[in-house]
């Protein structure tokens, strides 16, 4: 059915949602996280008992995207009463259906547990993970089956364009963009409505919008969630997008380590193209395009604006300089516009709610909402999304939970390989585009790395680099060569063979790969060195001054020890040991040789009473 | 090779095609056989070393082939931060090759991979697209020993 009028989309939204509101509604998380922990076979479950029970038409069984509370996957919820499980089991499904849904009764062991009271509470809401976020990209993550555009259309979904596309203007598109202040969410920042005025204005009568979806950052997983949660909103905003500018060609790059995003909207662009919302005269206006998926193949900088296109170009995924920038020069020469996934999501909000809602969102210069991945070493890991300005302690202490005791936080790393990390003594500042810059990180495109006592920043700083020497594509030497000696000089500190003259070197050859690389893959490179020194500088020192690491994570630099106070003398490390370097009896304290120890750790995770140390 | 012709066939022999034709190729036979890179060239006019600078370019491609099990760990910085390097060495000293290399009777490859961005599982190891939340040494050692079990009797006479 092709949808040709604003009317007939309303009616058809009437329709659906007469249809199912009655109805009480499983949702069963089908993010990455919960799959991995075994959704799926919850879902089979749910579909086989509902039958049994003669519950099968009654009740709406739903396969949604990412909750964000991955960590405590699989999650399940229900609707209307709002009721939120974790933990699921395929087990648990019987009690769930016979229970909670033939009966009404609420299965406690299945509910979230508020760290600090200890309550079971039984509403997303109500739990401090969800309680500060503001989801408004994420508004139908884990509500909508993202491979059904009926229940997209059902909350209202291509409304916005269908406005957009009866009554407005290209130019009114651009003008409400730029009010509303949205800024690009892929990490540099730059004004959304600027550059599709800029597209729009450029000569050519063949214009492109494409949607960045190459999340290269490692740790950052909100675009993947996105894509596999809520592919319209992409679409839909795309399609927005290329009316403004003038475009009848869209590309979606997505990397193809996301196979599950791929699939997921494959069968978005499809359905689209059957309700017409992407083909010829979309709405019955004169406006005509489509657009197509193409995968990346593994390569970080391809990130990059200029290396992206050469990567939808099949070439080697090599940035160029600007300008000419994108929009004047872009794919195969046409002005291009690049938005990232998250950025083009935020347009159908921001026509449907008006700009100036938007704009009260944030702060001055950072508007709306964003989506962290918060990761590492904290207690709830999983998907944010709150409104800019909130500060770094909010959203690690009180969403993110802290850090699981006994350990303290120490620092987060935010920006991914081109951010900075930040100390525990800047956690009050509010997350925007300039606090974060001017503190030596980045907004970047939503990575946090939470980092605790255990974590050694100058092996943070090591691990960015070998992932940037590795990434950096070769074209310009400052990045190719500075990324290799700046990663040598970090492995010779990790393993305690530096010296005083070392840091320095360091530290000049960091500004050096900063002034001079081409792109901003290189100009961005050294931040991870030059925060952690500005930040950490202490541990730098004792890595070179005392040889001691004080995460105790060098390997160089370590020892592990069994304390024979707190040994019971199990036996369980000795034969995971795989160089037989463990000598002791039955409850008598075990010893590590340490001239066989290759310090693997292992005895460190199999013991059961916190007796191996690293000192 | 037929199979490459088909996959030619569905996208066009058209340059802006050639890295999704690689990607197929790669799925099909785990490996970018030299044939089918010749082909390529062939079919899509576009010089040898055009395709073997794109080959060795992307993370995804392989110019040798794979094990019978792949297996991945993540080294995304959630992973690195949770023990992910620990599983490398593990993974070394288990199958005696190290990272890109295949064990010598074709059974394991091993590689690791930059973030596939499921760092609530941290750390995370795939092996043959399946997801290992939480992996620790000695786990891993245990579902090794699984797959090693679980290989056809005839293969391991051979």
């Amino acid at each position: 059915m092709k949808i040709r009028t604003l009317e007939q989309l309303k009616a058809l939204q009437g329709e659906l949602r007469a249809a199912r509101d009655h109805k009480p509604c499983v949702r069963v998380c089908g993010g990455t996280g919960c799959r991995a922990r075994g959704s799926e076979e919850v879902l089979a479950r749910f579909t086989t008992l509902l039958q049994e029970a003669g519950l099968a038409e009654a009740v709406d069984l739903r396969f949604t995207g990412c909750h964000g509370l991955c960590e405590r996957g699989p999650l399940v919820s229900l609707a209307p009463e709002g009721i939120f499980y974790q933990g699921v089991e395929a087990d648990d499904v019987r009690a769930i259906v016979m229970e909670t849904l033939a009966r009404g009764v609420v299965i406690e062991r299945l509910l979230a547990q508020d760290p600090v009271t200890g309550k079971r509470v039984r509403r997303e809401q109500e739990i401090p993970f969800y309680r500060r976020q503001h989801r408004l990209v994420l508004r139908f993550n884990g509500v909508i089956d993202p491979t059904d555009i009926r229940e997209y259309i059902a909350f209202g979904g291509y409304h916005a364009l269908g406005m957009v596309l009866t009554r407005l203007t290209p130019d009114e598109v651009i003008e409400i963009i730029e009010r509303s202040g949205l800024r690009g969410r892929g990490g540099a920042g730059f004004p959304t409505g600027k550059k599709w005025r800029l597209a729009r204005a450029a000569p050519g009568s063949r214009k492109y919008v494409i949607c960045n979806g190459d999340e290269g950052d490692p740790g950052a997983f909100m675009d993947r969630s996105v894509l596999e949660g809520n592919p319209h909103s992409v679409i839909e905003g795309m399609i927005i997008g290329a009316y403004a500018v003038g475009a009848a060609q869209g590309i979606i790059y997505v990397r193809e380590e996301y196979p599950l995003a791929v699939r997921t909207l494959e069968i978005a662009l499809a359905q689209a193209r059957d309700y017409g919302f992407l083909g010829e005269e979309i709405f019955g206006s004169a406006f005509s395009f489509d657009m197509e998926i193409v995968r990346g193949a593994g390569a970080f900088v391809a990130g990059e604006e200029t290396a992206l296109i050469a990567a939808v170009e099949g070439k080697v995924s090599e940035p160029r300089q600007r300008p000419p920038y994108p929009v004047h020069r872009g794919v195969w020469g046409h002005p291009t516009v690049i938005n990232n996934v998250e950025t083009w999501a935020n347009v159908p909000v921001i026509i449907e709610r008006g700009p100036e809602w938007f704009a009260s969102l944030g702060t001055a210069t950072s508007k709306g909402t964003k989506i962290f991945s918060l990761v590492g070493k904290v207690a709830n890991t999983g998907l944010v999304e709150i409104p800019m300005g909130m500060t770094l302690r909010e959203l690690i202490e009180e969403i993110g939970g802290g850090a699981p005791p006994p350990r303290e936080i120490k620092a987060v790393q935010i920006g991914g390989p081109s951010g900075g990390c930040l100390p525990k003594t800047l956690f009050d500042l509010p997350i925007d585009y300039e606090s974060l810059t001017e503190a030596g990180a980045m907004m970047g495109s939503g990575g946090l790395i939470v980092m605790d006592d255990r974590t050694c920043m100058v092996d943070v700083a090591r691990y960015f680099m070998d992932f940037l020497r590795d990434e950096s594509c070769g074209k310009c030497l400052p990045c190719r060569e500075g990324t290799n000696r700046m990663y040598e000089l970090l492995t010779a500190i990790c393993e305690g063979r530096a010296t005083e003259s070392d840091l320095e070197l360091l530290e000049e050859l960091a500004q050096v790969v900063r002034e001079t690389s081409l792109c901003g893959l290189g100009q961005t490179a050294p931040n991870p060195v030059l925060t952690t020194l500005r930040y950490f500088r202490s541990e730098y020192e004792a890595h070179i001054r005392e040889r001691r690491c004080p995460a105790g994570v060098c390997k160089a630099l370590i020892r592990y020890v069994i304390n024979a106070e707190r040994c019971t003398g199990c036996l369980a490390c000795l034969s995971p040991c795989p160089q037989q370097a463990i000598r002791g009896q039955l409850k008598q304290p075990h010893v590590i040789d340490q001239e066989r120890c290759i310090k693997c750790g292992i005895c460190h995770e199999v013991c059961q009473f916190e007796a191996v140390e690293i000192v | 090779m037929r199979e490459v012709e088909a996959i030619i066939e569905r996208y066009g022999a058209k340059r802006r095609h050639v890295i999704a034709i690689l990607q197929d190729i790669q799925t099909q036979f785990h490996y970018l056989p030299r044939e089918a890179l010749l082909e390529v060239a062939a079919r899509v006019r576009i010089p040898l070393i055009d395709l073997y600078s794109i080959a060795t370019f992307y993370n995804c491609f392989s110019l040798v082939p794979r094990g019978e099990h792949v297996i991945r760990v993540c080294l995304g910085t959630a992973c690195h931060l949770k023990g992910g390097t620990r599983l490398v060495e593990a993974l070394e000293r288990e199958l005696g090759v190290r990272e890109g290399e295949m064990t010598p009777d074709g059974q394991f490859s091993f590689e690791t991979v930059r973030c596939v961005g499921a760092c609530a599982l941290a750390p995370l190891v795939l092996i043959d697209g399946r997801y290992y939340p939480k992996m620790k040494q000695r786990k891993l050692t245990q579902v090794l020993a699984r797959l090693r079990r679980a290989r056809p009797p005839a293969e391991v006479t051979q």
